[in-house]
């Protein structure tokens, strides 16, 4: 293992528990587009750029969009 | 249940499940070496069987383009149910006039809408030559629509993505890649089977098939993201 893969799968590693770890679901969908992004070098170093892309659209483009509109959408709802 | 019955329960599982883990991490084959026998048969014959650089992207759209059809459909299906339970059967009402107070913001948005849609397409058009393909391309041309409405207004984002045409893409994107398979059938090959030239290994006629299947695949997504993200933003634009 060359040290770019060990130095991905650490920040792989805290990053979900970052995940797991932060309260307000705002601010998880963020470190979750973080996440995504480590996620995405670890294929990288890991030779699997065709995997890296999608991981790379799909949390942070595509998953975000959904997750934040539904908070929008919910926080609205509770002020009523 | 108590902190207590949590936390104990927590120690039995967690143990259970990290001994689980290392036996199977164990049983591993040595890092770095590979024994899928499939793998390594398709990475010595596809470029000479399907005159393609990217192996990925054969096995995709073309040695397993079946299960790609299965995928599309997979993701056209979620997008139906969105749309069905959320879509407005009446579409005359005032769009809301919201913009993006920071400058900053929009100048940078609007600055990437064009080199973002530009990627898209050039992800999607070089998806059998390069890493990428319809499906990574189909997100990224989404998104640059996307970013319209993040950094200018909705209305914009709407003009520049009508419905009618929309879902019109959506249709010819998932109905152009069963096509291809029953165009196959009828030229005397097996569904989805590569019946077109092959052209020359390394530019973009190259593939056969391959080149159709993933188009109609990058504009199913693409059109998919968008009708999806069009059903989310109505949900925020209009709070009833």
């Amino acid at each position: 293992m060359i040290p770019l893969q060990i130095v991905a799968l650490v920040l792989v590693g805290l990053g979900a528990l970052a995940v797991v770890a932060t309260r307000d679901p705002l601010r998880q969908t963020l470190v979750l587009g973080l996440y995504g992004l480590a996620l995405a070098v670890l294929f990288v170093v890991f030779q699997a750029p065709d995997v890296a892309l999608s991981e790379l659209v799909v949390s942070s483009v595509a998953f975000p969009f959904i997750l934040l509109t539904a908070l929008v959408k919910m926080r609205g709802r509770r002020r009523e | 249940m108590s902190r207590r019955t949590r936390l104990g329960l927590f120690v039995v599982c967690g143990s259970v499940l990290f001994a689980l883990f290392v036996w199977g991490l164990a049983g591993l084959p040595a890092f770095g070496t590979f024994n899928g026998e499939y793998g390594q048969i398709l990475n010595s014959v596809a470029g000479t069987e399907r005159h393609v650089t990217n192996v990925v992207s054969s096995i995709v759209f073309d040695y397993r383009g079946f299960d790609t059809l299965g995928e599309e459909f997979i993701l056209f299906a979620a997008v139906i149910g969105v749309a069905l339970l959320l879509r407005e059967a009446r579409d005359d009402r005032e769009r809301p006039r919201d913009e993006v107070r920071s400058d900053a913001v929009r100048a940078v948005g609007l600055m990437l809408v064009g080199p973002t849609i530009l990627l898209g397409l050039s992800i999607v058009a070089h998806g059998y030559l390069t890493p990428g393909g319809g499906f990574q391309g189909g997100v990224v041309l989404a998104g640059g629509l996307a970013l319209l409405y993040a950094a200018g207004h909705y209305r914009a984002y709407r003009a520049a993505s009508p419905q009618g045409m929309v879902d019109f893409a959506e249709g010819v994107g998932a109905g152009g890649y069963v096509t291809v398979g029953i165009a196959a059938l009828v030229s005397g090959a097996a569904y989805l089977e590569n019946f077109l030239d092959l052209g020359t290994k390394g530019t973009l006629a190259s593939g056969g098939t391959i080149v159709v299947v993933n188009a109609a695949s990058g504009l199913a997504v693409a059109a998919a993201l968008v009708l999806l993200f069009h059903e989310f933003l109505e949900e925020v634009m209009y709070p009833e």
